[in-house]
């Protein structure tokens, strides 16, 4: 890895085997589906790292328990993990969860992204900042932001 | 009609559509609420457009009546009258903040204000009209003064914020400014003699009561002697200050915090406006819009608030913004990331 980037040896883990999601047996294709954690793991986990060549379950940023939904509420929580302490992407790395939630769920749901509690040196900084939606609006607005976070979405999409 | 005697509705009188991004803020025209001038109104969006409303005095719809379009680049953030209602001025995260005249119902951008190093997220005109302020992510605030011609003139950079402003808003009756920021604080700005320069009176944190997270939004009562603030801390703040005092010339009277109302809201309140018999209206980040009128029972504690009526889900998505018309009747219209401007009348259940 070149020198000069933020953690040059980060541990790589294995993706998790693929499950098949368990559907309906009746399908009905006019009932609310309700998303689960698996879905919304499925939404995100191929997001690659702003910095390395592996996808964010590789690197164990997310996993799928780190997250919660609650259909009734129509609300998501992801907690992410910067791969360390000082990640100075963990911003970026919110904001590519929050954009691809956000182009992915339907527009009811209300989503909080937090940085796990103990891994982030200005761990309040950055859940202040994910959080604060005219932030958000005003950071996607900037071209290069927005590129950087369609490169790191686009293995999500695949 | 005792407010408190229930049986009231929010009733939705129409749903306006024609923004294709999230709107993020509305504004009436102050000259527009006389019984016999039509009702208008602005709108500002993620679309980058701004558009005028107007209500038909025959049919009592509202329509588009103009589109604001290819001046600001970005995300318009806030729009707000001039008090005689001549003059729209619009701020936008392009880093202008433009200003428009409407010639015989066209609006043309006659100056654009620049001097914000990025993003403007609000602008307000002072009561008598001569003065202009605008804030943004550069935590910074700008007084400009109004000049002939339209011309608008910066007069001073008031600095005091550590982190973006989110709002200003001048006192409806005197020439006091008031910010509030995502530094959790709501800064109070004044000039001892006219032609003195401006500086921070007064610092509304946590320490004096105020919020513990980003305060987006502040209005006044009609009198001007209160104050409400809300939160991402997921209150709403009511401040008294003693405005007689001031009005007679003896100098700054500090606000006070009179009460917290707390255990309403579960998600960031974005707008708070009172309206001018007393009735505060919040929009929030969980679809719904909430009234609070001031409590007929006048506890030990002094001044308390209560909840007259909650409209869940009166957007699809987050309430951006709530204003009361300033005319007669009981109108508010609320803006949402669902796209929509919702006008509702506030009457009796039949």
């Amino acid at each position: 890895m070149v020198s000069g980037l933020i953690n040059a040896n980060p541990i790589v883990y294995e993706k998790k085997e693929r499950r098949v999601r368990n559907e309906a047996a009746v399908p009905d294709e006019y009932a609310v589906e309700p998303i689960d954690q698996l879905e919304i793991f499925y939404h995100i986990r191929d997001i690659k790292d702003p910095e390395h060549p592996y996808s964010l379950e590789e690197l164990k940023v997310i996993t799928e328990d780190a997250i919660e939904v609650d259909n009734e509420r129509s609300y998501v929580r992801v907690t992410f993990t910067p791969t360390v302490e000082h990640c100075s992407m963990a911003t970026v790395i919110g904001l590519c969860l929050r954009v691809k939630l956000m182009r992915s769920l339907p527009s009811r749901y209300k989503m909080d992204i937090r940085v796990a509690p103990g891994t982030h040196a200005t761990e309040a900084a950055v859940n202040k900042q994910l959080n604060d939606k005219e932030r958000v609006a005003a950071a996607l607005e900037n071209p290069n932001l927005l590129d950087m976070v369609d490169e790191c979405l686009a293995p999500s999409y695949a | 009609m005792e407010l408190l005697d229930g049986n009231l509705e929010l009733k939705e009188i129409q749903k306006l559509q024609g923004h294709t991004d999230r709107v993020w803020s509305l504004a009436w025209n102050p000259a527009t609420a006389a019984a016999d001038v039509p009702k208008v109104f602005a709108s500002c969006s993620g679309d980058k457009t701004v558009r005028i409303w107007e209500e038909s005095p025959s049919t009592r719809s509202w329509d588009c009546k103009a589109v604001l379009e290819e001046t600001h680049t970005r995300t318009v953030r806030s729009c707000a009258w001039s008090p005689s209602g001549r003059l729209l001025a619009t701020a936008s995260f392009d880093a202008t903040t433009a200003i428009w005249e409407n010639v015989g119902g066209d609006f043309e951008c006659v100056s654009t204000l620049e001097g914000h190093e990025n993003e403007v997220k609000s602008v307000s005109w002072n009561a008598s009209g001569s003065l202009l302020a605008t804030c943004g992510r550069d935590k910074t605030v700008w007084i400009w003064e109004v000049m002939p011609g339209n011309e608008f003139e910066c007069i001073q950079v008031l600095q005091g914020h550590t982190q973006d402003v989110k709002m200003v808003e001048w006192h409806p009756t005197m020439d006091i400014l008031f910010s509030c920021s995502y530094d959790n604080t709501v800064k109070v700005w004044w000039s001892d003699d006219a032609d003195g320069d401006w500086s921070c009176v007064q610092t509304l944190g946590e320490s004096s009561n105020g919020h513990s997270s980003t305060v987006w939004s502040l209005a006044f009562n009609a009198k001007g002697d209160k104050l409400v603030t809300c939160s991402d801390d997921l209150t709403m703040k009511i401040w008294e200050a003693d405005i007689i005092r001031m009005q007679s010339g003896d100098g700054y009277a500090p606000w006070n915090h009179l009460c917290t109302l707390s255990g309403y809201h579960d998600r960031t309140i974005f707008s708070v406006h009172w309206s001018r018999e007393g009735i505060i209206a919040s929009g929030a980040a969980d679809d719904a819009v909430r009234l609070f009128v001031e409590s007929k029972d006048g506890s030990m504690n002094g001044s308390s608030y209560q909840l007259l009526l909650k409209k869940e889900k009166a957007h699809d998505m987050d309430v951006n913004s709530v204003q009361w018309c300033p005319g007669e009747k009981r109108l508010l219209a609320s803006a949402s990331d669902d796209g929509t401007i919702k006008i509702w009348e506030l009457g009796t259940l039949p």
